[in-house]
């Protein structure tokens, strides 16, 4: 069905299409409407789902844990500061194998206080364990946390996945959305390891060095399959829906000499800098990561790369274009926009690929290149 | 005369320490509950005493949990049991520190919400997994590792804190009283709603007296007064027959506190404040007891 | 592409304007965007809404910087905030109230939206509800059609006072 939607309006009713048996959120700003409109759905049974109103971040994820390894399908929802307070656990959720999704929406940390969008909560989750996906339209947020329920939940996988989308910019934007339903496209959930009190086991118990190991090698094997799982999820995606979605979504990137490289609606804006760009004879292009992890491998041999981080580890650098540096040997132009909600145009962008100098880094409106 | 059932849930290989009470304890919580059961366990001595991967001594499914989140845990649990039309007990099994310190705030979300579970504190008073440090749970003028010349704060009030809450049951209990325990474990499993079961876990090692002394320490701590056993059913105070009993004729606190190395060096002004303690909520459970207030 | 900024204070409606109208945009079967420009959610506080219209897909999430519409439903917050900043050659100014002057050498009109409100007495907490009736004012500029305006209030809100405020405005907004 055809209407219109913001961001977190799209997620909440993505959600209501899989009914997970158990739902444990708190509130934040910009993620509140998430909370609201689920439990409007749960009070007008819309949703057959137990939704649990926990006091803390950290209790929400630990609920999501507890009803997750009955095999429970569990989701949550939170952003920045309370991503964080939930650390712990979502490092848990990951190493004791749990499908769990959440749909987190971006935004600053403090001090002081911030509520607009920002990289830097999930980045900072990026090495637990969780795969993590970047949305640019309402369109995409639906349409991928329907598929993240899917690639969680995969035998192959059975790992909690992280939807990513960018506080009020896409969150509060309201945007067209075509509904759909899923039918067979998420198959019930099958937990091999649920918990089953006619064949008794320890979870978690104190685990040693070499069995501790090897459980870390096996999330990082899940995670390698997963790659797999993401571009066959994908494509049943688009042949049953019609939409189509890849790790990274290319715009005339294939001749172009210089590309630009972002993530959530700076990825979309980008496309605009690339058209203008193009009109004044500059063959650009651009590269919208969507999948953080597993980070993709990228072919970006040839070209000038423009990177633009929505977050910063303080003492290395961006983290995507550090990501890229690592993975596709590159050296590229890093550029810091957007922290804190700051103001990024599409002339802006095209103003960064205009004056790169690859090889050095820029804070966008703070610092020249450094 | 209640039957306890002879099945055994805690198996003959824990990596207890030698008359540890909290294994004790556990073993009629588990035969209470029988084997629809599964225990939520944060950080503490159980996680230690079930075992080592892949070897576990309990023949229940356990759930080990981060310290803070036992109780947020089983709320997750018992809404997903219940939501797939199982009758299956969810038992929080934790420590004090678990409980009273860092993991209050989930076990007090988890009462509001009248989380449909039970939750057992087992306490010994301090951090024993940890080799002793200071609890919230620890009794003013006990020294541990990080209060090596005697606590100066009063033990937090567990009980009062979670009675706020107005759980459908809350009882004490003492290592020493298995069956005492056993009947409490299955009346608070028999109700709906959050129920919360609080143990005194005497422990040789933390407390520093010999391990074949738990029993005995428990039963002092009883029959002192300093430790109260009473059940509190939606509401309705009953002091149980061991402490009615220790109201009327207490055994001076000393014997008590002299067997244990922890209080040795403790002076009068924390002596006098430890027996305030007990008798001023010995005086409130009894008019509670009573209808007065 | 189509772009219009909204003005007003937080309680007022001014985000649920942008998405009224980018709904009603949507259901004439444009696409359209409403990006609201938040700030703490206090009530009273100068609030700017966004709301993009083309025939094309939009990519767009950076404030509106030329609008070719401003709509300005408190006529207060022009005091604090110069509601022309930007405005395109030739763009318009719609005003909710009774006059115009204090718009200078661009094209303003103005209906008065509060009136039509407690007319209709479409009054919430003690606050005139401004978002349905420029809806047809909106319709009456030629931004919209009347029949998105009307489905568009109807999807959001089922009380028909407010379908028969935007009517009201719609009749009285003289362009």
């Amino acid at each position: 069905m055809l209407t219109i939607a913001t961001g977190n309006k799209a997620v909440a009713a993505a959600v209501k299409e899989l009914s997970p048996d158990v739902i444990a959120a708190y509130p934040i700003t910009p993620q509140t409407e998430i909370v609201e409109q689920i439990a409007e759905y749960v009070t007008s049974k819309e949703l057959d789902s137990r939704y649990i109103p926990v006091e803390s971040e950290h209790s929400a994820m630990a609920a999501c844990i507890g009803a997750s390894i009955t095999g429970a399908r569990t989701f949550t929802a939170t952003s920045s500061h309370g991503l964080l307070y939930m650390h712990e656990m979502v490092n848990w959720a990951a190493g004791a194998r749990l499908p769990i999704v959440m749909a987190n929406v971006n935004r600053a940390l403090g001090p002081g206080w911030n509520v607009w969008a920002e990289h830097t909560d999930a980045f900072q989750e990026r090495d637990t364990g969780w795969l993590q996906v970047y949305v640019s339209t309402v369109q995409e947020a639906y349409d991928t946390t329907l598929m993240a329920f899917r690639i969680a939940e995969h035998a192959d996988v059975l790992l909690p996945v992280m939807v990513n989308l960018d506080g009020f910019l896409l969150s509060h934007s309201m945007q067209s959305l075509d509904t759909l339903k899923p039918g067979d496209f998420v198959p019930p959930l099958h937990l091999p390891h649920a918990i089953d009190v006619a064949n008794p086991a320890g979870y978690g118990t104190l685990t040693g060095p070499e069995e501790h190991f090897k459980f870390r090698w096996e999330i990082e094997q899940s995670m390698r399959r997963s790659r797999k799982v993401i571009a066959e999820t994908e494509k049943d995606f688009a042949d049953r829906f019609g939409r189509s979605y890849s790790v990274a979504e290319e715009y005339r990137f294939e001749d172009a000499d210089v590309a630009v490289i972002a993530m959530g609606t700076l990825g979309k804006e980008a496309e605009v800098a690339v058209d203008l760009l193009r009109n004044e004879g500059v063959k650009a292009g651009s590269l919208r990561v969507r999948w953080l992890r597993p980070f993709p491998d990228l072919d970006l041999a040839g070209r000038d790369i423009v990177v633009i981080d929505r977050d910063y580890s303080f003492g290395s650098g961006g983290i995507i274009a550090h990501s890229l540096m690592a993975r596709s040997r590159i050296e590229p132009y890093s550029v810091i926009a957007g922290l804190g909600g700051q103001e990024v145009t599409y002339d802006d962008i095209a103003g960064f690929v205009r004056d790169r100098r690859p090889g050095s880094e820029l804070w966008f409106g703070v610092s020249g290149n450094v | 005369m209640t039957e306890i059932p002879k099945e055994e849930y805690v198996l003959k290989c824990t990596s207890a320490c030698a008359g540890c009470p909290s294994s004790l304890i556990l073993r009629y919580v588990l035969k209470a509950a029988g084997p629809d059961t599964v225990l939520v366990v944060p950080a503490c001595c159980t996680s230690v005493i079930q075992g080592i991967y892949p070897n576990t001594a309990l023949n229940v499914p356990v759930y080990n949990v981060a310290f803070a989140s036992a109780a947020a845990c089983a709320s997750g649990m018992t809404e997903a049991f219940q939501k797939a039309g199982k009758k299956t007990n969810v038992i929080v099994y934790a420590g004090d520190g678990g409980t009273v310190d860092i993991g209050i705030q989930a076990l007090s979300g988890a009462f509001e919400r009248e989380t449909d579970f039970l939750y057992i504190c087992y306490d010994n008073e301090a951090y024993g997994n940890t080799g002793m440090q200071r609890s919230g749970s620890t009794p003013i003028g006990a020294r541990t590792t990080t209060t090596p010349g005697g606590k100066t704060h009063a033990k937090k009030d567990l009980d009062a804190i979670v009675d706020a809450h107005n759980p459908s049951y809350l009882a004490t209990a003492c290592a020493s009283y298995p069956l005492d325990l056993f009947k409490k474990v299955q009346k608070a499993l028999s109700l709906r709603g959050s129920k919360f079961i609080h143990v005194l876990a005497p422990c040789p090692p933390g407390w520093r007296f010999s391990s074949e002394m738990t029993v005995e320490m428990g039963k002092l701590a009883v029959k002192s007064g300093l430790w109260i056993l009473y059940e509190r059913e939606f509401g309705k105070v009953t002091i149980n027959g061991p402490s009615k009993a220790a109201m009327i004729k207490p055994v001076p606190l000393e014997d008590y506190l002299s067997g244990q190395g922890r209080f040795k060096g403790i002076d009068q002004k924390a002596i006098d404040a430890l027996k305030s303690q007990s008798e001023l909520r010995a005086k409130h459970l009894q008019k509670e007891a009573d209808g007065i207030c | 592409m189509y772009e219009i900024r909204i003005h007003s204070r937080g309680g007022q409606g001014g985000v649920t304007a942008a998405r009224l109208l980018a709904l009603a945009a949507f259901r004439d079967g444009k696409y359209a965007t409403a990006c609201p420009f938040y700030g703490a959610e206090r009530r009273g506080a100068p609030v700017v809404s966004y709301v993009r219209i083309d025939d094309q897909p939009i990519r767009i999430y950076s404030q509106i910087r030329n609008p070719d519409l401003v709509v300005v439903l408190d006529p207060s917050v022009m005091e604090v905030v110069d509601v022309l900043h930007g405005l395109k050659q030739g763009g318009k100014v719609l005003i909710n109230g009774t006059d115009t002057e204090k718009i200078h050498g661009v094209a303003a009109c103005a209906v008065d939206l509060t009136g039509i409100a407690l007319r209709e007495k479409l009054v919430v907490a003690g606050s005139p509800i401004l978002n349905t009736p420029v809806l047809g004012a909106l319709a009456k500029m030629g931004i919209i059609t009347v029949d998105s305006a009307k489905k568009a209030i109807r999807e959001m809100f089922s009380d028909e006072r407010n379908v028969r405020a935007a009517e009201a405005a719609f009749r009285e907004l003289v362009i």
